[in-house]
């Protein structure tokens, strides 16, 4: 050690109590969603003491008209929304990348506005809305609203993928005697493509798993699944409940995973 | 030839025809915004100036603040003002659990995005889309996991009555305590990836450099990294407290009745209490509520990035 | 009918808001021409490039393709291809989908495109890179298929943005060979774009040196560079010396022009020269020879100093007026005069080596 040496605190890295942190983090946000996973093999109807691995919860569910039915609705909606939300959103994204004029900042914005409110205040407000102009509470209130908040979810992945477009592109296209909508099709829309698909993933995920907007906005015929989930844990805990929830989790996962998955690939591909 | 002069004829040309083109492309997007955001928001606020009717709704055309007054008096039957604390206790409680949350997630956040920013680059990646995916899962499903754990024979309780701790079930569902530890739950990954992403870019030599010049851990991280995060955390603080004023399935599920935030307060006058104006009213202070704290973060940034 | 002029652009004005980039520029390009736009950064010569190109549109003022007024039309209706400094490559199509991008946009036929394609690969020897993507090309393969891709069409003209300039030097002296024989094989009219003068005087048929939205002179390699019309094209092309001189009187043909140092010149009569004017002399370091001092028809000078280059030595003087010199001497090419700093020598003029420009 040199002359006058000094205790080095040491690398961030090793810092005591970090790796407790972060694990204690890591186990606070997965282990009561795992037990809940857990808790929905179990045999037991109590679902605190395990007795057996069961899949039962699950094949009730499945025996759930109810369920199927909500189900059913938030499909339904999810799509439609997602379909809506991102052709909107490429749309949009594509003219704001390119251009340049007034007031863009204030679109840019009004983007990302459903982001930045409170669902309940745009929910209630929505509902307000409606029933001034006599629309009636059912799937069509519910998918409009959706599309809505779904914009922006779809806006972000493509925006991204603009950010890592080179505009000469589209002049060499044009040079060499594409028309702009040519240009549109043969280049823009297959180099967005992955960042659009991203985009819908993600409107979709957020359209299925969405409760305040749909709690107020739906009518007694477009029960979606989160609402029957509330629904149901109102009256009580059941294990049915957590084999439903295991179900949409799964589902959220994996859609999310495929987003990114998209994302990832895009960045690896190309340049 | 006669030398024409494109400029200004052509200009003009290309500019309308370029508005053209925008509205096809954007418009569509934009109008949908405003149909369905900015113009219901502008309803709310004109409602919260109308008078209820009989079963709740409007009647057009009678302003009134009656709906603001509620906030803090109650009408009696006479037509007297009386003190009523009840709603100010609702918007008080949702101000100190949403800056509670806030300082919870700050804690266990900073840590955590410190300790991903250190690990070695591949498995950055992995541990952030770890730390993302929670959000993207249903919100119901999430705060449903806590019901099943804090409830009364929920396995919690039963394991401190096992290790002898306690003998009765501690009540912990339906209390402020369960709803600061859903809230928590719930928004800790929005603390975590914007001072992840500051951090990231922070250059690790000047903490060595810090070193080198005998200060301490303390005031490593005091002086060094907290200054050079700090962007990350102010935005971390804005994406948990704003969401958490106005949270409504959380306080709803493991809350119950009594530990009620703003947003249920809201809910309920389109649901079961049946008062649009007051509903409006609430939501317009809500909104209000939430723009001031944003106000007041970005505020406390300017001077500090000065430093 | 003007069928020898491939392009043309009249008294072109583009401003860009406050900002003028082009200031009435006039120019004349032949067919089967290798023209190159040389100048400085931000001189202009992209811009007008661009206009060709048709990204842009002219402020003031026209553009014409073979007696054609193309000044409003886009530019996928004007046959002008365009090679851009970056490529432009793109990147989820391969490298023959690249290369037959413009002919299937004009509707051609499927064999056809293979065929032209297959034919282009040849001209720029990338046969069996062809199923690969741009990402998987190094710079210079890249810049060849960017090249055979605006071939392809067989447009009328073909523009290169600075193409060689994201190159190594040795590959860049190979593509520059390859563009000029290919410019030769195809016959389209080449007009190139670059900042390094000695890339166009190697290059070009023509050189159109530009600055500050002007085009300060039009001419081949050896007129330019021999014959700067201006002191800007003479410090930008090469090197020179710049020496004060005063116009004289006219003695029959020629106009005396007396340089400040002591040399007698004269220049063929002309009407821009009036008793009296100021000029300046441009003057090649190449052209001077050192001699001993005191040597007949040689200016006397002192030498400052002397740098050592391999193949010659750069020589700064000071002429005995205080102005400097520099003097290129070849070291193969023994000379016994001293060229230690302090050393008086003499300059000789080489008068057919002297460049009388306006101040």
């Amino acid at each position: 050690m040199a002359i006058g040496a000094r205790t080095h605190p040491g690398d961030p890295r090793h810092w005591p109590g970090l790796v407790f942190m972060a694990i204690s983090f890591f186990a606070y946000v997965y282990l009561p969603i795992a037990i809940l996973i857990g808790l929905s093999f179990n045999e037991n109807e109590q679902a605190t003491i395990w007795t057996g691995f069961s899949l039962d919860w699950y094949v009730k569910a499945l025996h759930n008209d109810d369920m199927i039915n909500s189900a059913k609705n938030s499909l339904i909606i999810a799509t439609i929304a997602s379909l809506l939300s991102t052709s909107l959103a490429t749309l949009a994204a594509t003219r704001m990348a390119f251009d340049r004029f007034r007031g863009q900042t204030a679109v840019g914005a009004l983007i990302a506005l459903p982001l930045t409110l409170p669902e309940i205040v745009t929910a209630v407000a929505t509902l307000m809305l409606f029933s001034l102009i006599g629309l009636p509470l059912g799937l069509t209130s519910v998918i409009l609203a959706h599309t809505v908040f779904c914009i922006p979810f779809a806006y972000l992945p493509i925006k991204a993928q603009l950010d890592r477009f080179d505009p000469k592109l589209m002049e060499a296209a044009g040079d060499l005697y594409s028309k702009p909508i040519q240009t549109f099709f043969f280049v823009t829309l297959p180099l967005l493509a992955p960042g659009i698909m991203s985009g819908a993933v993600l409107a979709f995920i957020i359209s299925l798993d969405d409760f305040v907007t749909t709690f107020f906005v739906g009518g007694a015929g477009s029960t979606t699944l989160p609402i029957y989930i509330f629904g149901l844990i109102r009256v009580g805990v059941s294990p049915e409940v957590n084999a439903i929830s295991t179900v949409m989790l799964i589902i959220s996962i994996a859609m999310v995973s495929l987003s990114l998955l998209l994302n990832r690939g895009q960045e690896r591909g190309d340049d | 030839m006669p030398d024409t002069d494109n400029s200004d004829r052509l200009e003009r040309k290309r500019g309308r025809e370029a508005w053209r083109v925008r509205a096809f492309t954007i418009g569509p997007a934009a109008a949908m915004l405003i149909l369905l955001t900015l113009l219901p928001l502008g309803l709310m606020v004109y409602i919260s100036l109308q008078e209820r009717d009989w079963s709740g709704s409007v009647i057009w055309g009678n302003y009134s603040f009656e709906a603001y007054i509620r906030f803090i008096f109650e009408r009696k039957l006479d037509d007297s003002l009386q003190l009523n604390a009840d709603y100010v206790r609702i918007f008080a409680r949702s101000f100190w659990l949403s800056l509670l949350t806030t300082g919870l997630s700050l804690l266990v956040g900073f840590p955590t995005a410190l300790f991903i920013a250190t690990r070695p680059p591949r498995w950055r990646a992995t541990l952030v889309f770890l730390t993302t995916v929670p959000f993207w899962t249903n919100l119901l499903v999430r705060n449903y996991a806590w019901i099943l754990l804090l409830r009364d024979t929920g396995p919690i309780n039963a394991g401190l009555q096992e290790l002898g701790v306690i003998d009765e079930p501690l009540a912990m569902l339906y209390t402020n305590f369960a709803v600061s530890v859903g809230l928590t739950y719930s928004f800790l990954p929005f603390m975590v990836l914007p001072i992840y992403a500051a951090m990231e870019k922070m250059d690790f030599r000047l903490v060595e450099a810090s070193f080198d010049l005998y200060a301490t851990r303390l005031q490593t991280l005091w002086q060094v990294m907290i200054p050079a995060a700090w962007p990350g955390i102010i935005a971390g603080c804005i994406l948990v407290f704003v969401p958490c004023l106005g949270s409504y399935v959380t306080p709803a599920l493991l809350g119950g009745g009594k530990s009620m935030m703003v947003g249920n307060l809201i809910g309920l006058q389109f649901g079961a209490a049946r008062n649009w104006p007051f509903g409006a009213a609430l939501g317009f202070a809500l909104l209000t509520l939430i723009l001031l704290s944003m106000l007041f973060y970005v505020f406390k940034v300017r001077p500090e990035e000065n430093r | 009918m003007g069928t020898d002029i491939s392009i043309s652009a009249r008294n072109v004005i583009k401003d860009f808001g406050s900002f003028r980039a082009l200031d009435d520029i006039s120019l004349e390009i032949h067919k089967n021409e290798f023209f190159t736009l040389l100048g400085p950064s931000g001189c202009g010569k992209t811009t007008l490039l661009r206009l060709i190109a048709g990204f842009e549109v002219p402020t003031r003022g026209h553009i014409e393709l073979s007696g054609q007024d193309i000044t409003n039309v886009p530019p996928f209706r004007r046959p002008v291809n365009t090679v851009f400094q970056s490529y432009a490559l793109f990147p989820h199509l391969t490298c023959a989908q690249n290369i037959g991008f413009g002919l299937a946009r004009l509707g051609r036929g499927k064999s056809e495109i293979d065929e032209v394609v297959r034919r282009m690969l040849k001209l720029v020897k990338l046969e069996e890179l062809a199923s690969r993507k741009p990402h998987q090309l190094s710079g210079g393969q890249q810049q060849r298929v960017a090249l055979a891709r605006a071939l392809a069409p067989a447009p009328e003209l073909l523009l290169l943005d600075e193409p060689l300039s994201a190159l190594d030097q040795k590959l860049r002296k190979g593509m520059q060979i390859e563009l000029k024989r290919l410019q030769r094989e195809t016959g389209v009219t080449f007009i190139f774009v670059t900042h390094d003068q000695e890339e166009a005087l190697t290059m070009s048929d023509r050189i159109g040196v530009m600055s500050d939205g002007l085009l300060q002179q039009v001419g081949t390699p050896r007129e330019i560079y021999n014959h700067p019309a201006n002191r800007f094209v003479a410090d930008f092309i090469g090197e020179s010396n710049f020496l004060a001189a005063g116009v004289g009187d006219t003695a029959g043909e020629y106009t005396a022009v007396a340089l400040d140092c002591g040399y007698r010149h004269r220049v063929p009569a002309s009407r821009q020269l009036q008793p009296g004017d100021s000029v300046v002399a441009a003057i090649r370091p190449e052209s001077l020879v050192l001699t001993d001092s005191g040597a007949e028809d040689s200016i006397a000078a002192t030498v400052t100093d002397a740098i050592y280059f391999g193949t010659d030595t750069h020589c700064h003087v000071e002429l005995d007026n205080r102005e400097a010199l520099v003097i290129r001497l070849q070291n193969a090419r023994v000379d016994r005069v001293d060229l230690n700093p302090g050393s008086r020598v003499g300059v000789r003029f080489d008068p057919d080596a002297i460049q009388v420009l306006g101040d």
